[in-house]
């Protein structure tokens, strides 16, 4: 009988804080200054600088600590994380290792078969490495490059490193999770969390196992993903190629992969690039953090109805994918606000999820009470004023009356005797649609629409002309 | 004419005030009289042009960053750094409009017992310019004692001012770790480096520690004083409670010219009121230099990691990065530091770890209650600075061990990050013999108190005598 498999799935999250300076030092953490022009002797690693700590991104850790249900440590120490690499100025980097801000929380990931707990083992604060070129060789890495450039603008810019336990079964669930991370990470205001820009990074600890077991059998780490599809992509080739090898009766090794979104292909990283044993130990330049309780509870009273719980609560009026969609697109508040002031709850998601969204429209702009009154006209105005309307929703004092204006006619009483007029002005076309030719009713149906403005409903007037002369 | 050997910082400062004498002219002073015998003494690195007034002249260890002077911390790796930022204490030192005289000779990143470890050749001792004047900071020690310097900045991580002050008899403080920054300092071993004075008397290491100590905004490990810097007066120690390790009396290697000294300085202070008394720190001198060779090596390991040939100091070209990093690291760093880089890599690799460092931590956290338990019964804890007088330069430094047990008994309450104080409590066959006063957590102004009393009760004469 053949084996059925379950995925496994740890996912590694990095988050570049929007903090206005770095880590450690005074520098604008900032993105498109000139290179290297966001330096000074500390994030340079200078003989004798020292870090001082930014306490915005410590506010901002312990914050989306409490966000995602986690433990607060009592006291947290920075650690440093020592190894040789030109975008690490200091030879090492100071990271978090056995104490970290925030342990043990959760996430939970509605489905449609029911709700995933993720558990989220920690959190921690990092500095950021800086950006290196390699130029020269073929593989674009370090190894056979003849020339290594580095940026260190973006050396010891704060950075949340996210740890989930191997709580996840599939692409899809990564995804899911992904989006909502994301979410809840740019609704705290504290990170852009743009895979294009890397200031959402995702690397994905990737093993399986045979159906109804609990073993953890060997993973590969896959890395260089930079967008959700590809993460449940890189995924996905991960698990056929894993699966392979064990059917075959092989055994799956430690690797770490990059997947090149290009081929679809997983390529191992040259194990040379990577130190095993980075020598952990307390950073003797910082002192321990002890997150104070006022601070913490201020944190927790300033959070709102996490992303994931208000995708349930809404998948119970609408489903749950048109929940996911308007809640990981932010769009659910004024969805909300929307159907509030009078719009019916599916016409508004449509609207919001596609048009809005469509034409590029920023929800916080619109005004709720002018979008509920061209969502409920929709089916009655022209699409192209429609779609106008909604390009038009976000600016300031929009308002929707023009057009409501161009309400479309539809009914009879209205159009009747515009059709009797044409008719009666036009026997000879009457005469040959009576005799056959159907193409004619386009010439009616052209000629009310010219004399109502455009206004009319063109399939209502078609088929008021069609009773009218065939009747 | 100025006596650049016997005027001392205090009366520098006087004659300054009274309008008798400029900065530059005691500045010039100096570097005349470097001109004179730094040849001999090799205390300097470099000199510096005098670019601030108003303050007495002073000589910084070569770990000291100073913006736009070149900074080495004794180290070929560093050749040709110049720092673009003051150390903080640089930065004090020139608010105080005390100009730079130079930049001293010290072990290689701040890790010996003698000089012999520069990259740039040792410094000599200015009562015997055959023997070593002590280390790491040999440099300010032979500059202060030779007349170079009135007074000076070392660094302190296992006895770096200590033991260089015994040997050259100077008074030098290392100072509770927290009350100086050591930002802009080259570091060693971050949780033990410490900033501090080296002058011919307590008063002026006094008005030193004064116009360095205090909390940095740059430093996160400073703190701000409990109390303001008070200058000695006091002559008496009465109501003095002194403890004396029970182990000092068993150690090995400590000379019988030491010893006496020693003894006689413990007399003095009975003869002043002291209360004499044992206390007891075992696991100070049995475990101390282990855990030390431990913990500082580890945090040395990954300080200079940085001296990669990336961003600055020399760098030997290679085909990769990887071979470029190697070869300008084996060429740019000295014996000492790398036999400390593999000895702290080796401490903190996994599953070694717990063995080592982690066990030295533990240890360390036994020496600090150790420390705290005799200093609840005594004011202050007596020894020896350093178990033997300024050896032959040549003598230890074939011998890392041997060169190791110099610090014996200064190392405890450096782990412990207590201050400590070395007075010259007189001479044996001709060198100067330190007396090591330990003191509590932000204890300064008791060592000063006490220190003060000794110095002049003892009435050393810290002009070397050939040169008086």
């Amino acid at each position: 009988m053949r084996t059925t498999w379950e995925t496994v799935v740890g996912l590694e999250i990095h988050v570049q804080l929007k903090t206005r300076t770095k880590m450690f030092c005074r520098c604008a953490a900032g993105y498109g200054a000139g290179e290297n022009t966001q330096t000074c002797p500390v994030c340079l690693g200078f003989p004798g600088a020292l870090p001082v700590m930014n306490r915005t991104a410590i506010e901002w850790t312990v914050k989306l600590g409490l966000a995602l249900g986690c433990e607060i440590a009592p006291r947290a120490v920075f650690a440093r994380k020592n190894y040789f690499y030109p975008d690490l100025p200091k030879g090492y980097q100071i990271s978090q290792y056995d104490m970290p801000f925030c342990t043990n929380g959760s996430m939970i990931v509605p489905l449609p078969e029911g709700e995933l707990t993720v558990g989220i083992v920690r959190a921690h604060l990092e500095e950021d490495a800086a950006k290196s070129v390699h130029v020269g060789g073929q593989t674009g890495r370090i190894g056979g490059a003849r020339t290594t450039l580095v940026d260190y603008n973006r050396g010891g810019t704060p950075l949340l490193e996210i740890v989930t336990a191997p709580d996840i079964h599939s692409s899809e669930e990564a995804k899911r999770f992904l989006l909502l991370l994301r979410q809840t990470v740019v609704e705290l205001g504290i990170s852009d969390a743009e895979m294009e820009k890397g200031t959402l990074r995702v690397d994905a600890n990737v093993s399986v196992r045979p159906m109804g077991s609990d073993e953890l059998r060997t993973r590969c780490e896959i890395k260089n993903m930079n967008s959700f599809n590809y993460i449940a992509r890189g995924i996905e080739a991960e698990v056929a190629r894993q699966i392979a090898i064990w059917e075959a009766g092989g055994e799956v090794k430690q690797e770490t992969f990059d997947f090149d979104a290009g081929s679809g292909t997983l390529t191992p990283r040259r194990s040379k690039e990577e130190a095993d044993d980075y020598r952990y130990f307390p950073e003797p330049d910082l002192v321990p953090v002890e997150p104070p309780a006022e601070m913490i509870e201020r944190l927790r009273a300033e959070l709102s109805e996490p992303p994931a719980a208000r995708v349930v609560r809404l998948g119970k009026e609408l489903d749950l994918e048109r929940a996911l969609v308007l809640v990981t697109g932010g769009l659910d508040a004024l969805y909300a606000a929307t159907v509030a002031a009078g719009a019916d709850q599916l016409a508004a998601s449509n609207v919001i999820a596609n048009n809005l969204v469509g034409a590029g429209v920023d929800p916080a702009t619109v005004d709720a009470t002018e979008l509920a009154r061209l969502v409920s006209a929709r089916e009655r105005i022209p699409r192209a004023a429609f779609d106008e309307a909604i390009a038009k929703s976000g600016d300031p004092g929009f308002t929707a009356d023009p057009f409501l204006a161009l309400e479309v006619v539809s009914d009879a009483s209205e159009l009747d005797p515009v059709i009797e007029a044409i008719i009666a002005a036009n026997p000879g076309q009457v005469a040959a649609f009576r005799g056959g030719k159907e193409g004619l009713l386009g010439f009616f149906v052209g000629q009310v629409m010219k004399e109502t403005g455009g206004k009319a409903d063109p399939r209502a007037v078609s088929d008021l002309v069609r009773d009218k002369l065939l009747g | 004419m100025i006596d650049t050997l016997r005027l001392t910082a205090e009366e520098g400062l006087a004659l300054i005030e009274g309008g008798q004498l400029s900065s530059a002219e005691l500045h010039a002073a100096y570097i005349a009289a470097a001109g004179e015998r730094d040849e001999e003494l090799h205390a300097y690195l470099r000199l510096c042009e005098a670019t601030e007034s108003g303050g007495v002249p002073i000589a910084l260890k070569d770990v000291i960053s100073t913006k736009g002077v070149e900074t080495t911390a004794g180290s070929k790796i560093l050749a040709g750094y110049v720092p673009v930022f003051d150390s903080t204490v640089a930065a004090r030192c020139k608010a105080a409009g005390m100009p730079i005289i130079g930049k001293t000779n010290t072990d290689e990143f701040a890790m010996g017992s003698s000089t012999e470890n520069s990259a740039y050749g040792p410094s000599h001792n200015p009562w015997d310019p055959t023997r070593v004047p002590g280390g790491s900071g040999g440099g300010t020690a032979a500059a202060v004692s030779g007349g170079l310097a009135p007074w000076g900045l070392g660094s302190d991580t296992g006895g770096s001012i200590k033991q260089p002050s015994a040997l050259c008899g100077n008074v030098g403080l290392r100072p509770t770790y927290g009350t100086v920054s050591r930002f802009g300092i080259v570091a060693f071993a971050s949780s033990l480096d410490q900033i501090g004075p080296v002058a011919k008397t307590v008063r002026d290491v006094a008005l030193l520690y004064a116009i360095i100590a205090g909390r940095d905004a740059n430093d996160s490990t400073t703190v701000e004083l409990p109390g303001a810097v008070e200058l000695p007066t006091t002559e008496s120690l009465s109501d003095v409670r002194i403890g004396i390790p029970k182990q000092v009396w068993d150690l090995a290697g400590i000379e019988p010219g030491v010893r006496a000294s020693f003894e006689a300085a413990i007399e003095t202070a009975r003869s002043l009121g002291a209360e004499i008394g044992e206390c007891d720190l075992p696991l100070s001198f049995d475990y101390g230099m282990a855990c030390y060779y431990l913990i500082a090596p580890a945090e040395a390991s990954s300080n200079l990691a940085r001296y990669d040939g990336v961003r600055y100091g020399p760098r030997v070209d290679a085909p990769t990065y990887r071979e470029m990093v190697e070869q300008t690291r084996d060429a740019g760093f000295g014996d000492e530091p790398k036999r400390r880089i593999m000895l702290g890599t080796y401490a903190l690799s996994a599953g070694y770890y717990d063995a080592y460092y982690g066990q030295a931590q533990r240890v360390r956290t036994l020496l600090i209650r150790e420390h705290r338990a005799a200093l609840e019964q005594f004011d202050l804890i007596a020894t020896p600075t350093s178990p033997t007088v300024a050896f032959p330069i040549g003598d230890r430094a074939a011998d890392p061990l041997a060169m190791y047990a110099c610090d014996v008994m200064t190392i405890p309450s450096c782990l412990a990050g207590l201050p400590g104080l070395n007075i010259p409590s007189g001479l044996s066959e001709g060198l100067p013999v330190g007396l090591q006063l330990i003191g509590s957590q932000f204890g300064e102004n008791a060592l000063f108190r006490a220190g003060h009393a000794l110095e002049r009760a003892i009435g050393f004469d810290t002009v070397p005598e050939r040169l008086r």
